[in-house]
């Protein structure tokens, strides 16, 4: 913690936070509430759609904390939750990840095998960054 | 609080050639659906069309205007 004395204002713990789970997880929801208790229809029907696409993803609550809100919104220019990530890359929100899904673009875009054909794949548990510890990030 | 009549003229105003159906769809002035139509997405992906209409909002977006449902289009 030496560098809190010389530059404070340019440490961001949170978004940098948000920045490593991004990097670290292909598929990413950030989100109100859990996979198992969305907060918000959006979230919900989000959520709905990875999952019958039994895509496997990570996924951050938003709520317990505005600032990850506000870090995410910097990162990303998108005002609104849900935000879909994909290897790195801003998807969308709830509005173009159900264009997606309707035209069987989301699979292909998520990488997976069409729907019907989608085996019931192990979701991999992966370790949790150190940074994370006030973010909620658990795999659906 | 914006109107759905509001937030159609904002996006028509801003953005060159747009025309905007927009719909109050909880009736409580916070929640609203658009469907904007203008040559300007042309060439745009989604993601890029969609932030050209939640820019002529800014911070109103998780503000006052909880929700803005979007569908975007470059021609009819």
């Amino acid at each position: 913690m030496s560098e809190e004395s010389t530059m404070p204002e340019e440490s961001n713990p949170i978004r940098d936070a948000i920045a490593e789970a991004i990097g670290e997880h292909d598929t990413i929801l950030f989100m109100k509430g859990t996979p198992d208790a969305p907060a918000c229809g959006f979230s919900a029907r989000t959520v709905a759609m990875l999952q019958s696409l039994q895509a496997p993803f990570a996924a951050v609550d938003i709520l317990p904390d505005p600032r990850i809100r506000q870090e995410l919104s910097a990162i990303s220019g998108w005002p609104t939750i849900p935000q879909l990530f994909y290897k790195g890359e801003l998807v969308g929100g709830c509005d173009i990840v159900t264009e997606m899904y309707e035209s069987g673009e989301l699979a292909e875009t998520l990488g997976l095998p069409e729907p019907e054909d989608a085996p019931a794949e192990p979701i991999p548990s992966e370790a949790q960054p150190a940074g994370l510890t006030q973010i909620e990030n658990r795999l659906g | 609080m914006p109107t759905a009549e509001e937030i159609k003229q904002r996006i028509e105003t801003a953005i060159p050639g747009a025309r905007a159906d927009v719909e109050d769809y909880t009736g409580g002035g916070d929640h609203f659906r658009a469907t904007v139509v203008s040559p300007t997405f042309a060439g745009c992906s989604r993601i890029e069309q969609h932030k050209l209409v939640y820019g002529v909002f800014g911070n109103e977006i998780g503000g006052p205007i909880h929700a803005l449902s979007l569908k975007t289009l470059s021609q009819e």
